[in-house]
């Protein structure tokens, strides 16, 4: 079964096609995997090293200005330069994607970071101290959950910029729905092969997306009465 | 050999420059097709934002739009748009690239005529000024350093996706790391890293012109009360 975009189209290369998705489901659903463990590996280490930074730009602020100018700096170059300073070294795999991915969720998850820790109000802070919490206490029962909502915000646009940026590892042939995309132009413009990769790209975000925004409302119940 | 030093030979050796498909004729791809997609972005979205702006209307319209186009992978609009009626060739890539021109102009252009400080508005509407009228000849003076900040947003992310093109013919000089990349890292490394340069170069130097445009269109009176400002209105369209 399949349905057109327009009576223009060519009947044999419709843009959406069951027939399609039936037929190479082993290829889609494999490209997918790869697509969602890239992204959660890219996000969770992104986090991992994002944080603490984040943390010690807080704590030290000579360190803020150029953190956050480094971050700037790296997230104007373009990301297919970034794949060709890391692939030479790295070589032709994974761990390539991985890194380049990795870094621009760094940078997002960084600044958003960084300004939620600057948002905790400084009297709390100041009564967080008069009530004899010392730099880590304060720091894990006071400020970072105060800055939970700049984390995820940062989380989320990392994880949403990290489903659309993983494609661009098609350059050297690790793009996860990506190489489903790019395969479809080269063979023949196979239209519905593309649009299978799009939407599963689009529809990656969203529920990725989705999932963060539970996992915040979970993690911060504070919130919940003034969100109304 | 390692990779830096191939880069240099690469890039030292004037035939890689000046053949047809060379560096030059990359480099004028690359700035013809950012420049033709940025002002098409401009042509449609600063009217729109403006305007959205100007009637206060149209706030989650702007952040939807910004939220769609980041979860659109650009290589999906580069292979889908040859496809539709544009075909194939430099439109298609040209409207692929303004389509992620228009959130950071639209965003900035809303935001721009948004933080006008009502009582100044009023005061247009008090000395006579029609609805247009106040737009034009208030709003949008005050609004001038926004726009130039989004003009360099989008400037800047048009070249840095413009490298993409590659991947649908379109030229510019992504090619030159493609083709790097296509010879394996032993041969073409030095080649992939030469290219990777010139586009980061050309992304950073981009950025540093409009950030130097930018100042320039900025009263001074405004330039460092803004800075906080602009960042304040990135965030809130980033949905911080």
């Amino acid at each position: 079964m399949s349905f057109r975009l327009s009576y223009r189209d060519d009947p044999g290369n419709p843009w959406f096609s069951w027939q399609y998705l039936r037929d190479n489901s082993d290829t889609v659903v494999a490209a997918l995997r790869d697509h969602t463990t890239l992204t959660l590996r890219a996000v969770l280490i992104a986090a991992l090293v994002a944080v603490p930074l984040a943390v010690l730009a807080y704590w030290y602020r000579p360190l803020t200005g150029p953190i956050l100018a480094l971050t700037g700096v790296l997230y104007t170059v373009p990301s297919l330069a970034l794949f060709a300073f890391i692939a030479p070294y790295l070589g032709i795999g994974v761990v390539t994607v991985l890194s380049v991915v990795v870094l621009y969720a760094l940078l997002v998850i960084v600044r958003n970071t960084v300004a939620g820790l600057n948002q905790v109000p400084a009297e709390v802070r100041e009564a967080a101290e008069g009530m004899g919490y010392g730099r880590w206490g304060r720091l894990l029962r006071v400020e970072l959950p105060l800055a939970l909502p700049g984390i995820l915000t940062g989380l989320r646009l990392a994880t949403v910029s990290t489903v659309a940026l993983v494609t661009v590892g098609v350059v050297i042939g690790r793009g996860g729905l990506g190489q489903i995309i790019f395969a479809g132009f080269q063979n023949n413009f196979y239209k519905s092969q593309i649009m299978t990769g799009t939407l599963l790209c689009v529809l990656l975000a969203l529920v990725l997306d989705l999932l963060l925004v539970g996992v915040g409302r979970l993690l911060t119940p504070w919130l919940r009465g003034r969100a109304g | 050999m390692n990779p830096v030093r191939q880069a240099v030979l690469w890039l030292n050796d004037p035939l890689n420059w000046t053949n047809p498909g060379g560096i030059l004729d990359r480099l004028g791809e690359h700035v013809s097709i950012s420049a033709a997609a940025v002002l098409l972005g401009c042509l449609v979205a600063w009217p729109l934002g403006l305007w959205l702006g100007h009637t206060g209307r149209g706030g989650g319209l702007v952040v939807l739009v910004s939220n769609l186009t980041l979860a659109v992978p650009t290589l999906a609009l580069l292979t889908i748009l040859p496809l539709t009626f544009l075909g194939f060739g430099r439109p298609a890539v040209v409207v692929a690239l303004a389509v992620f021109a228009v959130p950071p102009l639209l965003a900035n252009a809303y935001t721009g005529v948004r933080q006008v400080d009502p009582q100044i508005r009023e005061a247009a509407r008090g000395v006579g000024m029609t609805g247009a009228q106040a737009l034009r000849r208030v709003e949008l003076p005050l609004a001038v350093p926004y726009l130039a900040a989004g003009f360099r947003t989008a400037a800047v992310q048009v070249v840095a996706t413009a490298a993409l093109a590659t991947f649908v013919n379109g030229g510019g000089l992504g090619e030159i790391i493609r083709l790097g990349f296509g010879l394996s890292i032993a041969v073409g490394g030095g080649q992939i890293l030469a290219g990777g340069l010139l586009v980061a170069g050309l992304a950073l130097s981009v950025e540093l012109f409009f950030g130097f445009v930018e100042r320039l269109v900025t009263p001074r009176p405004l330039r460092r009360a803004r800075r906080g400002a602009g960042r304040r209105a990135a965030d809130a369209i980033t949905g911080s």
